[in-house]
């Protein structure tokens, strides 16, 4: 365990940015957002950024390969390169535990090599919670918001920030900061993570269960007529899927630059009325299966492909985006049963 | 603060629902928090007694939820619509999106609603809001204990610049009507407008740089009702879920304002929407003042069957040219 | 499934004949530019086509594994990719990868049993794989009978190979027909369904289906009343496909996905599916 004081965070940062690229929280008009470090840059006292870290492994777009076209020929251009090493300053709880579950998609066979070689590049260097949000129910989803998982784990107290390392990833980035960084003891973190648990038990969602979904339970919750009220008013967005940070439905298309063509793939998401239109048919006609969609594979569908574990982290950013302030919360208390009462 | 109280509310929706006037009402559901506010269809006054809402949350116009649920039913539908809301409702009316003859519209006065993200920006940990006095908002929180806030400096800034307290349609006023007022809406614009092209750009950039394409703004714009968007068609060759390159998104919205132009009502919902805190209204409001410094004042739904001068022609029309003249140099 | 180092990236082939079976459905024959088969697959096992700039669509692989030469794919015309599929010449490249999916477990359970092909339209095109790899082991395979229907005559696909070849085979009974009559049509007419329950089956066999959604239902039920198990009937789905491989969620339904754990389901697997199909 490693500790720095507070007014040194601009050497830390200083530091890290001089060998790799590190991307933390910044506060902007538009919320707190993941920028790259350069001097002058001020981390971020926000619970949680606007959009989730996600977009580090699994971006928004990204070009897939090029092909030239000549005549009847083709030719395809695989435009990859090794990404660049970098470290993700302040990652909170939830969001680490999200690539957890985006790894068992995309690092399962046959394996996603974009996604692997941006995982592979990536230090994770997670910072536990001190002032969860009214929004927050990671602790639903069995996530200790005090302690996150993560390559190095930092922990703010009132006047130092202290690392410590959990993997060989994390060892090395450490212990190439040493010099900077001095031996630090538990007692200030314990204390403050004593402080943090008494919050997060205050919490409103703090009492949300996950009691009767999970693996097996399709029969149980697909037919149910609540969908038809959950799903009433909804507007047919994106926006809870593109701010979760599990949601990872992809689209790839073909994009004609006039001198060549491009093929990218793309963030998609199940509730957009053509996610699964063919020509021959279209499946999930109105917006409740859409919407149906979205919520059991979260809560019924992931988890029985996962050993249990749900795809939701409990972060609160579909609760406070959603246009109309629907979300799993009300969807988890309205089918749940007596569990939420 | 809400002038008119949500008892007054509950008892019109249930006295409309036991009298046979209308079979469900369109109105606003509480949520886990105080401000969380979701629209819902009631269908008894025990439902509406339990769930139904009406505080400085209610932000969320309910004018294109009328197009699909009027479908759905031979039976009048009760809506409630708040002094913006029916400029929304008579425009649909005016494109014939929806049959008048199977809604009943209530109009309640509104005293502007909250911007829930700047209260959340206001304070930390929200446990309870209350919103009974008229200027200020007590927020009793989990960290500072009850924190008061100005109410003004929560409101959005369609509210700051309200535009009009005036229902244009409604079978039925609950509380009193007010006036249509001489907003400071085009305030902005016009700082935008005095910004040289360099700054503009930059500034309009920087704005849809944030865009993450989720659709939300148009979802909820009551002037985006086709049944079949053209960015929702794979053979448009504009249809994206997620920009191809930075261009795309001011291409969406851009075009997007282009499409509304002249029926927007300047409701505020794609601001109010955008996860992204995207201006967006700035880009329509653009339209209706060139509309109105152009061919003269007009306000989208202020009645039902106006003809927007932009799909209107009159011989005393301006020229092409002076719009070119206008733009300078950089035109 | 067989493992595939960078499954999004495709390769190069080259259309080498195009054979036009029916007015909508055309039959392509693939191999890479150096005139080889792409890759392996087995039989009931998919590949992504594209044309760059058009798109990419999933496709059964038609030709059986044993034909280690070229691959085909029966195409109909009804969307963007396929509509450019049909207009291409010989001699053009397309993008080829795979193989995705399931495939028919012809070497386990369809072992040493007989077998019962029933198709509709252009539901022989993932068939037809499983057909000639049967008719290829011939000794591996108890008799075979295949009862396919289409809405003519001009519209059954392979007419020429199930004439020329699988009516000859010995052990192969092949029952076609039409929905409606014909004046140069002497087989028999009538709907896919009815008429396998007319033939009526006996249950000591495996029955594979594929069709369209409403001829699968209503050839099942007639299967059922005759006394067949949903266990002892397969079948294959078709969803809406992106990556071929598990993720993208597009033929995600219930806890599977179409492209990885499909598209060959057994029916009864297909009833723990949430009925969105």
């Amino acid at each position: 365990m490693r500790k720095i004081a507070l007014n040194q965070l601009d050497q830390l940062f200083a530091e890290i940015a001089a060998s790799r690229k590190l991307y933390l929280p910044v506060d902007t008009k538009a919320g707190a957002k993941f920028e790259p470090w350069q001097q002058g840059t001020v981390l971020s006292d926000a619970l949680n950024t606007v959009r989730s870290a996600k977009d580090f492994f699994f971006p928004q777009t990204e070009n897939l390969m090029d092909f030239k076209v000549e005549g009847k020929n083709i030719e395809v251009i695989d435009t990859r390169s090794e990404c660049e090493d970098f470290v993700l300053f302040g990652v909170r709880a939830c969001d680490v535990k999200s690539f957890e579950v985006l790894d068992r998609v995309f690092l399962a066979e046959p394996v996603d090599t974009y996604y692997k070689n941006r995982r592979e590049h990536g230090v994770i260097m997670s910072l536990a919670c001190t002032r969860p949000q009214e929004t927050c129910f990671c602790g639903t989803f069995g996530i200790d918001a005090t302690e996150p998982e993560g390559d190095v784990v930092c922990y703010k107290t009132e006047d130092a920030l202290y690392l410590d390392a959990r993997t060989e990833k994390g060892s090395a980035l450490l212990e190439s900061l040493g010099c900077l960084t001095e031996e630090g003891d538990w007692a200030a973190v314990d204390a403050q993570k004593a402080k943090t648990r008494e919050y997060l038990a205050k919490l409103p969602l703090a009492d949300l269960k996950t009691d009767g979904f999970g693996a097996g339970t399709t029969s149980k919750f697909f037919d149910a007529p609540e969908w038809k009220e959950l799903s009433a008013t909804c507007l047919g967005c994106g926006t809870c899927t593109f701010v979760c940070p599990t949601c990872q439905c992809y689209d790839i298309r073909d994009f004609n630059t006039g001198h060549g063509v491009k093929r990218f793939r793309c963030w998609d998401s199940c509730m957009y009325s053509d996610f699964t239109k063919m020509s021959a048919g279209q499946p999930r006609l109105t917006q409740l299966e859409r919407f149906r969609q979205r919520f059991m594979h979260k809560l019924v569908y992931y988890p029985t492909n996962n050993d249990g574990l749900f795809s939701c982290v409990g972060c609160g950013r579909c609760l406070a985006k959603c246009p109309i302030q629907m979300n799993i919360v009300k969807v988890m208390k309205k089918l749940g049963g007596s569990a939420n009462d | 603060m809400q002038e008119v109280k949500r008892e007054v509310l509950v008892s019109k929706a249930s006295e409309l629902l036991n009298n046979g006037t209308v079979d469900r009402v369109l109105g606003w559901k509480a949520g886990e928090f105080d401000y969380d506010i979701t629209p819902a269809v009631f269908y008894t006054a025990e439902e509406l007694e339990r769930d139904f809402v009406w505080n400085d949350f209610c932000g969320a116009n309910f004018s294109k939820y009328l197009v699909a649920e009027t479908g759905k039913s031979e039976n009048k539908l009760l809506v409630f619509l708040k002094p913006c809301d029916t400029y929304s409702f008579n425009q649909l009316l005016t494109e014939h999106r929806f049959d008048r003859e199977r809604v009943y519209a209530v109009g309640v006065g509104c005293n502007g609603m909250l911007d829930i993200s700047k209260l959340r920006s206001s304070a930390e940990g929200i446990l309870h809001v209350h919103t009974e006095d008229a200027d200020k908002v007590a927020v009793d929180t989990l960290y500072d204990g009850t924190v008061t806030l100005d109410r003004a400096s929560l409101l959005p800034d369609r509210c700051v610049n309200c535009k009009s307290k005036k229902h244009v349609a409604y079978d039925e006023l609950l509380g009193a009507d007010g006036e249509v007022l001489d907003s400071g809406r085009f305030d902005e614009v016009e700082r935008i407008e005095r910004m040289t092209p360099d700054e503009r750009f930059a500034f309009w950039q920087g704005e849809l740089s944030r865009c993450i394409r989720c659709n939300a703004c148009r979802d909820v714009c009551p002037a985006c009702t086709c049944e079949k968007c053209v960015f929702d068609n794979p053979q448009s060759g504009v249809e994206n879920k997620a920009a191809a390159t930075s261009f795309e998104e001011q291409m969406f919205h851009i075009i997007r304002a282009f499409h509304v132009a002249g029926r927007c009502t300047d409701c505020g919902e794609c601001s109010r929407v955008c996860p992204q805190h995207i201006p967006l209204h700035l880009l329509n409001r653009k339209f209706i003042k060139d509309i109105d410094s152009f061919y003269g004042e007009y306000q989208a739904g202020a009645e039902v069957g106006s003809r927007a001068p932009i799909v209107d022609y009159r011989t005393d029309d301006l020229e092409p040219g002076e719009a070119v003249e206008r733009g300078g140099e950089h035109a | 499934m067989t493992d595939i180092k960078e499954p999004l990236i495709p390769v190069v082939g080259v259309v080498t004949d195009i054979r036009i079976d029916t007015p909508d459905v055309k039959t392509f024959r693939v191999v890479t530019p150096e005139g080889k088969k792409a890759f392996d697959h087995k039989p009931g096992q998919c590949a992504m086509l594209s044309i760059p700039g058009v798109g990419e669509a999933m496709f059964s692989i038609t030709s059986s594994p044993t034909n280690t030469e070229f691959m085909e794919f029966s195409i109909k015309k009804c969307g963007c990719v396929t509509e450019w599929l049909h207009s291409m010449e010989v001699g053009q490249q397309i993008t080829i990868r795979g193989p995705y999916g399931r495939p028919f477990p012809v070497d386990t359970e369809f072992a040493g049993h007989d077998m019962l092909f029933i198709a509709g339209g252009i539901g022989l095109a993932p068939l037809r794989s499983v057909i000639n790899y049967c008719r290829h082991y011939r000794d591996r395979y108890g008799k075979i009978d295949i009862v396919y229907g289409s809405r003519s005559m001009q519209d059954l696909v392979d007419y020429r190979e199930i004439i020329d070849e699988w009516t000859k085979d010995t052990g192969v009974n092949v029952y076609l027909t039409i929905d409606r009559e014909q004046p140069e049509w002497d087989g028999h007419v009538g709907f896919v369904p009815s008429y396998v329950k007319d033939l009526g089956f006996s249950t000591d066999k495996i029955a594979v289906l594929c069709g369209p959604p409403i001829m699968i239902k209503f050839t099942l039920a007639g299967l059922q009343e005759l006394g067949f198990d949903k266990t002892q009937v397969y079948t294959t789905m078709e969803l809406r496909m992106k990556c071929g491989i598990g993720k993208c969620g597009r033929c995600n339904i219930g806890a599977k996905y179409v492209c990885k754990d499909g598209p060959v389901f057994r029916c009864d697997e297909i009833d723990e599916l949430p009925d969105e199909y």
